[in-house]
């Protein structure tokens, strides 16, 4: 789970020249739609994400018996309209992802540049930090984390930091030590730049390519980490429409209206490949030698 | 593992008191306090977590405090399921992953190579818990061919088990087709074939044994992925494991459960990580002999 996809460059790039200039088309479209969604929400959403009618409970989406015009993607158990939660839901994980990548990215990256610019014990410690932090189990983590700090959005975004955050660590720390080999360092250390300077003037604009690919690999892989704990309940928690929680919810209803979770898991994985596509080609653009990250 | 220790331990006493939800409503301040000291409660938090790590080098991992037994047997009881569950994700990700990502690699850009290209891209984006119900409602009921949830009779594990084998196969079909690309392009290949060796033979004993490296590394993540997948798969499925297990542990504020398997698995993960590092010399002369 550790892994970003890098896998679907193969479905993107199959049978064209590896030098692509426009990003693919239709996941560009797909994601481009989602913000529009996830920003728009409100206006966009035909009904109260939260409130339903008890009269109208379980209504099947379009094409099935029953179905009603008003609800195109049917409701769930308390009459809550199935699409107005999906747009609604599309905030969450992108609030998630954009939100948690931000800060997970800016002090992973921080310490990471720490360890590699100033070396010696500081760099051991750091680093030993980041291999603890890999020999955690994920998952068994996030749950204990999920309790001590009762569900909630900070919760997941302090899961997502806890996680990710060693990823930016080895991969700065990486390129902060060839960065500082190079002859620019050493002309501006002679030029009488502070360590300071020479840290944030110098090298930091040269690592911001690679931490951006990285977040953009990152991206799906939060947005399925946040589904996957508000299914077990440790995540956002209800009635916020998060697409995990809308799962959970039609778990028990899934031989009555199998809608409620089902749908909520294609938006989950069409959203997911379409940035997972667009990661390896944001990858290949600017960063081909990260290929095996 | 000593800070693994320290940092389970820490976390699962923040996260509240497991009192407030045993104790009956009209339990009185007395009997609050008595229950407290029955448990070891109310001790200091360092002398609590000595008598942990004193106790658990001895095999004893306190008492669940939900079921009055020992945590160890119920683990011992719950870890078999987990085993069954995770090997048979295993036999599936060697059985399927291996040699489909293996002849991906050598028929590329035909049929099974974009299938196997495809099934991967879509097994990473695919959340496994929402398989998982997929797989239910497709197999369990619209078909009504397999049972959705427990464990008894060989048909269970079914569902359960294509589910965890899934995204791990999806991972490790990808990383073994680039790496056998990677491998078939050399000239030790070429001189292979130029011998005239039969093909099968040149693909599985000069290619493939070289391009198993990177494959190995990736287990240790692979055996990681499967912990963390078990856990939510377990769920899913009500499948009676170690996830199961803990998941229902951290609902009832069941420390010492959650202590040990957390504990249990961590020590697990650390020796599979040692075995892969073994592993990785052996197919690899030239780590042996260096510092």
């Amino acid at each position: 789970m550790r892994i970003p996809s890098a896998a679907a460059a193969d479905l993107a790039v199959a049978g064209r020249p590896p030098e692509r200039r426009w990003p693919p088309a239709i996941p560009l479209v797909i994601v481009a739609a989602l913000v529009f969604c996830a920003v728009l929400a409100p206006l966009l959403a035909p009904h109260s994400p939260v409130e339903g009618s008890l009269g109208e409970r379980l209504i099947p989406p379009l094409g099935m018996e029953g179905a009603k015009p008003n609800h195109p993607f049917g409701t769930d158990r308390l009459g809550r309209d199935t699409l107005s939660r999906l747009v609604y839901g599309a905030r969450i994980s992108l609030s998630v992802s954009v939100v948690g990548i931000t800060l997970t990215g800016t002090m992973g990256a921080f310490i990471g540049l720490l360890a590699g610019f100033l070396g010696g014990w500081v760099e051991t410690l750091l680093m030993r930090l980041v291999d603890i932090s890999l020999s955690l189990p994920g998952i068994l983590i996030a749950v204990l984390l999920s309790v001590v700090f009762e569900p909630s959005f900070t919760n997941v975004i302090i899961v997502v930091v806890f996680l990710l955050w060693p990823s930016y660590a080895r991969l700065v720390r990486g390129e902060t030590l060839g960065l500082k080999q190079q002859e620019f360092v050493a002309l501006a250390r002679v030029a009488g730049c502070s360590s300071l300077t020479i840290m944030f003037r110098h090298i930091v604009p040269n690592l911001a390519p690679s931490i951006l690919v990285l977040a953009t690999l990152h991206v799906g892989y939060v947005i399925v980490l946040e589904a996957a704990l508000s299914f077990l309940g440790v995540g956002i928690p209800p009635p916020t429409p998060s697409w995990g929680v809308m799962v959970a919810d039609g778990r028990g209803l899934i031989e009555q209206a199998w809608w409620i979770s089902i749908l909520p898991g294609i938006a989950i994985l069409v959203t997911v490949l379409s940035l997972n596509i667009l990661g390896d080609w944001v990858r290949d653009r600017l960063d081909p030698k990260l290929r095996q990250v | 593992m000593f800070v693994v220790s320290v940092v389970v331990f820490a976390l699962v006493r923040l996260s509240g008191d497991p009192i407030q939800i045993m104790a009956p409503p009209e339990a009185t301040e007395a009997d609050i306090k008595i229950m407290r000291a029955y448990l070891g409660l109310d001790r200091p938090w360092p002398i609590q977590y000595g008598r942990f790590v004193t106790r658990a080098l001895q095999g004893d991992f306190g008492q669940s405090v939900r079921f009055r037994r020992p945590a160890l047997d119920l683990i011992l009881e719950r870890y078999g399921a987990t085993f069954e569950l995770g090997g048979l994700a295993v036999l599936i990700v060697i059985v399927v992953a291996l040699p489909v990502g293996v002849y991906a690699a050598v028929r590329r850009g035909t049929a099974l190579d974009y299938a196997a290209r495809a099934f991967a891209a879509l097994g990473q984006a695919v959340p496994p818990f929402w398989l998982g119900l997929l797989l239910v409602l497709v197999f369990g009921v619209l078909l009504h061919l397999l049972p959705t949830s427990g464990r008894g009779t060989p048909l269970h594990i079914i569902l359960p088990g294509i589910t965890l084998g899934w995204f791990a196969v999806a991972g490790l079909m990808r990383l073994t087709r680039s790496s056998m690309l990677d491998v078939l392009g050399s000239e030790y290949v070429k001189l292979a074939r130029i011998k005239g060796l039969p093909e099968r033979q040149v693909i599985w004993k000069h290619a493939f044994k070289n391009a198993a490296l990177p494959v190995v590394t990736f287990a240790a993540l692979l055996f990681v992925a499967l912990l963390n997948g078990s856990i939510i798969i377990e769920t899913v499925f009500s499948w009676p494991g170690l996830g199961l297990l803990v998941i229902e542990a951290v609902d009832s504020r069941d420390y010492p459960i959650v202590q040990t398997v957390v504990l249990f698995l961590s020590a697990m993960y650390i020796g599979v990580n040692l075995l892969v590092d073994i592993l990785y010399a052996y197919l690899n002369p030239k780590i042996r002999y260096s510092p």
